[in-house]
């Protein structure tokens, strides 16, 4: 469809504006003013609605079906949390207010969101403490590694590297080296799917200052050596980083916490449903324990014993700022109200469902598909399209056919671990019917790429566009509107 | 309630199909040693009973605030039409559009969203968001040390003083040296930003309008820089953009802002959209996801993520930076409200904005014992003196449900009589009337 620009016509208006009250005039000079307008659209409210309401049929959410994205807990988001998230008394909010003199007596609501939610990842995730100014779970990971190095740096330990096991998500990595850290890869034991210990043990010196975990791995395989695995770190004073990405599994069944976790994030878009936004905001809360508390980002929210809260700035050996002010605020707020919603129970219940039709689902395919570690899987599990590749049918191809029967493809080629891979995350809130729906789509196609494979390499044909080409795009480099543009040389 | 969906009936059947007697089985991995020592949360309620509770916990906030509040944050007006769309779930419920033919929407909006920020910046490309102005500061900082292999940063003392907090906390792992020059609240000092400057410097850091609200046309700092090998990070408010010389113009290398003002709730503080631009030079260099224009395998026009080599997913630790899951829907709101506002609606917001924050000026500077600070140019901010502490007025007019200001005591020990004042399109004469009666009153 036509681009925004396309649809300009000048001298339409889309939006009513108050009169000036005051005198008019602009009293800057003309040294000071850009040469030309800002070339923005001239629409009506009515072609703006037109236009963003075709835009977004063009997109597939939750809400429209399937959306089984290994990783990235695509569960439906209830739209209770929309309400609460657009009550004024948050959305108003300027975040300044507190920090003016008794402005936080005209934000206790939100203070006391914070402080709650807090204390409630606390018991979830069996940590000492929790920040919610990290905004996405990269962000959790850094601040998590920034946590790491001061506590070194406190402690006087000159440690430069950090250990990350190979199937790991790509922030890991890019995480600790952004923090400053040299990055060493362990490697995956190819029988169990595992983490390999022994060769954690022989990785491992006085100079790792951490490691990092994901548990259940991005394999969906829980490490019961976990608490091993946390010793052998510790005898090191090496700290141990846990990435909640795939915390949907283990609600109420294992808290990183209380095997002596010492770091880790919740992305609170997705095990607490709280929207993916097509690319975020999201949160990433950072949970630690007590011994590493006194490092966390300013400000902190501490209840009084009167039972108001407010914001502590004085702390002296805090990292200082990750965000601007508190966090994504009110991400965190829709986070809380998912929990409210679900109690104890609800949360536990969302896990044995989570980790139920994802095995539901596995062992409906395993017979069509490769499945490169069987054994049982948490709330997700990752199967090769190896035995399909040798029929010349991709990975790749199983996803763009797939979006032809209705269904947004699982995670492709991620592990990196598992060639032809295809990560698969059906979530909680699917019903059988559904999961029905989706096995027999997989084995259809399973099916068909020995019978025509050549129907399911020009896949998908559904959508209002086929496939892309990645090639050209990145070659022509049309990054805006009207003037599409080569690199210098390139 | 879970929101699962499935029945009791059908949760055994489907054990029955993994050959599992109960859920138990699945989560008899989980050595017994380390299961949960407790497990007790609030809840459940109804979903009425919830939002009746959040209703309660939100009146205990002051929503009725009289805000000349700014400092890189603003109370500007959304149009009813901004969140009407951006809360379309077939946007809010998808994710990173991985998938392109699934995701056109997505796309396309992100990249006339790219379009919109080139258009406002006067720079080449702009990449689909990052978390906030802040870190898309620091990620800017990285950009230049990694284009130009040096080790040195300058900050003018105008920029926001939030943002230098974040950036020394981003880099204390990193061997990253600061340098910045003296806080003034008038335009940068040419003189001491130039003395600051060596060959290990990779960056000049400055803010337009700077933090005490002045305006300033830093091409001749971004000369000056150039002919050293030295690059220029602009910080600059978008709502000004719709009259200041862009960043484009004066020749700046990577622009970055806090997009908050353009459709994004104030929120207590997030989430909000970090932008950024830059120039094709650097492209390759910059940070985050990027939505390039190409064609489907029929011709057809066609939006997919692009240079993806950069990124985290590919690269891992060589990557430019962590980011992914980044602000896409704040994106899409920042991208809905300049399309409505168009290019004379975008212009009269900033006109009014201009004009409210002129008479304000005026209005205190008539009050006995007020002083406005060196008048240069200003958009909508600007500092004055009170002949007392500014933290303890402020507290006077706050409990009066009207935030007069920042007070500048509040990050520079010695501004403590200074307060910064912001006016925005949504003040009336009348709010303004009120702020000068009642500081006055406030001041006697």
């Amino acid at each position: 469809m036509a681009v925004i620009f396309e649809k300009s016509v000048p001298g339409r208006h889309g939006v009513s504006l108050p009169d000036c009250d005051v005198p008019e005039g602009v009293e800057i000079p003309d040294t000071l003013r850009r040469r030309a307008d800002a070339e923005l659209p001239e629409l009506s409210e009515l072609d703006a609605v037109r236009h963003f309401t075709e835009l977004s049929r063009l997109n597939f959410g939750v809400d429209t079906g399937f959306y089984p994205l290994g990783s990235c807990t695509m569960k439906y988001n209830p739209k209770a949390l929309e309400v609460i998230a657009g009550l004024e008394g948050f959305s108003d909010l300027h975040p300044f207010l507190p920090q003016l003199r008794h402005g936080g007596m005209l934000t206790q609501g939100a203070l006391q969101v914070m402080h709650e939610l807090e204390h409630a990842l606390c018991e979830i995730a069996g940590m000492d403490a929790f920040t919610l100014h990290p905004m996405a779970g990269a962000h959790g990971e850094l601040t998590g590694m920034m946590l790491i190095a001061a506590y070194h740096r406190h402690k006087g330990n000159r440690k430069t590297e950090v250990l990350i096991p190979d199937e790991a998500h790509g922030t890991n990595p890019s995480s600790a080296a952004i923090a400053g850290y040299d990055v060493r890869p362990m490697p995956t034991d190819t029988r169990t799917g595992m983490l390999d210990v022994g060769a954690l043990e022989s990785m491992l010196s006085d100079n790792t200052a951490a490691i990092m975990l994901t548990n259940p791995n991005t394999l969906g395989i829980f490490n019961r050596d976990i608490e091993q695995v946390v010793e052998i770190a510790h005898r090191r004073d090496a700290l141990v980083y846990y990435d909640g990405a795939n915390l949907n599994a283990i609600l109420g069944k294992f808290r990183p916490g209380d095997v002596g976790i010492d770091v880790m994030h919740v992305n609170v878009h997705k095990t607490f449903a709280t929207p993916h936004g097509g690319g975020g905001p999201g949160a990433g809360p950072v949970g630690v324990r007590e011994n590493l508390e006194p490092f966390l980002p300013v400000s902190r929210v501490v209840k009084r014993p009167d039972n108001t809260y407010t914001l502590d700035y004085n702390r002296p050996l805090s990292i200082g700022y990750v965000a601007p002010f508190y966090g994504n605020f009110s991400i965190c707020l829709r986070a809380y109200a998912y929990l409210m919603l679900m109690g104890a129970q609800g949360l536990i219940e969302v896990s044995e469902n989570a980790v139920l039709n994802a095995n539901y689902v596995m062992n409906a395919l395993k017979d069509v598909y490769e499945l490169p570690y069987d054994t049982v899987c948490m709330h997700e599990f990752v199967l090769s399209a190896r035995r399909q590749a040798e029929q010349g049918v991709h990975a790749l191809d199983i996803a763009k056919a797939l979006i032809d029967r209705g269904f947004h493809p699982p995670t492709v080629y991620f592990p990196l671990i598992v060639k032809e891979a295809l990560m698969i995350e059906p979530t909680e809130t699917e019903s059988k019917e559904t999961l029905d729906a989706f096995i027999a789509a997989m084995r259809a196609i399973a099916e068909q790429a020995g019978s025509d494979p050549d129907a399911l390499r020009k896949a998908p044909r559904s959508t209002s566009v086929s496939r892309p080409d990645e090639t050209r795009a990145a070659k022509t480099m049309d990054f805006r509107w009207d003037e599409p543009f080569r690199e210098k040389g390139g | 309630m879970s929101y699962v969906a499935n029945t009791a009936e059908q949760q055994v059947a489907m054990l029955k199909a993994c050959g599992a007697r109960s859920v138990d089985d699945f989560f008899s991995v989980i050595p017994e040693a380390a299961r949960p020592r407790s497990f007790a949360l609030p809840g459940p309620k109804s979903e009425m009973e919830v939002i009746e509770r959040f209703r309660q916990i939100a009146s205990r906030n002051y929503s009725h605030l009289t805000c000349f509040l700014g400092g890189g944050f603003y109370d500007h007006y959304i149009p009813a039409a901004v969140a009407a769309l951006a809360s379309r779930s077939e946007f809010y419920t998808a994710y990173t559009p991985y998938q392109p033919e699934l995701s056109q929407g997505t796309l396309q909006a992100i990249y006339e969203y790219q379009t919109d920020i080139c258009r406002l910046t006067g720079m080449d490309v702009a990449n689909a968001s990052m978390y906030d102005g802040g870190t898309a500061l620091c990620e800017a900082c990285q950009m230049a040390l990694h284009a130009t292999g040096r080790t040195r940063i300058v900050l003018d003392g105008g920029i926001n003083p939030v943002y230098h907090k974040m950036l020394d906390s981003y880099t204390a792992n990193l061997s990253i040296d600061f340098a910045q020059t003296d806080i003034r609240t008038g335009p940068a000092d040419r003189a001491a930003l130039y003395d600051a400057l060596d060959d290990r410097t990779a960056a000049v850091i400055v803010q337009n309008p700077n933090f005490f609200g002045v305006a300033d046309d830093v091409s001749d700092i971004v000369e000056h820089c150039r002919q050293r090998g030295i690059l220029t990070i602009l910080s600059v408010y978008p709502t000004a953009l719709a009259f200041l010389k862009t960043p484009g113009e004066m020749g700046v290398d990577i622009t970055v802002g806090e997009g908050q003002p353009l459709g994004i709730p104030l929120a207590f503080g997030g989430p909000y959209l970090g932008f950024m631009a830059t120039t094709r030079k650097l492209v390759r260099r910059m940070p985050g996801r990027l939505v390039g224009r190409t064609a489907d395998r029929e011709g057809r026009e066609a939006f997919v993520l692009t240079l993806q080599a950069r990124e985290q997913h590919i690269r891992r630790e060589k990557s430019t930076s962590n980011i992914c899951t980044n602000e896409g829907l704040c994106a899409l709101r920042a991208h809905i409200y300049l399309s409505l506002m168009g290019k004379e609606g975008f212009k009269r917001v900033a006109e009014l904005c201009h004009a409210k924050a002129r008479y304000a000026m005026d209005r205190l500077k008539a009050v006995s014992g007020i002083e406005v600070l060196d008048e240069h140019p200003f958009f909508n901010e600007f500092v004055v003196r009170l002949p007392m502490d500014a933290g303890e007025a402020a507290g006077v007019l706050v409990e009066q449900g009207l935030a007069p200001g920042l007070p500048l005591g509040r990050f520079y020990p010695d501004m403590t009589n200074l307060l910064l004042v912001a006016v925005t399109e949504k003040r009336t004469k009348r709010d303004i009337g009120m702020l000068a009666e009642s500081l006055e009153a406030a001041l006697r």
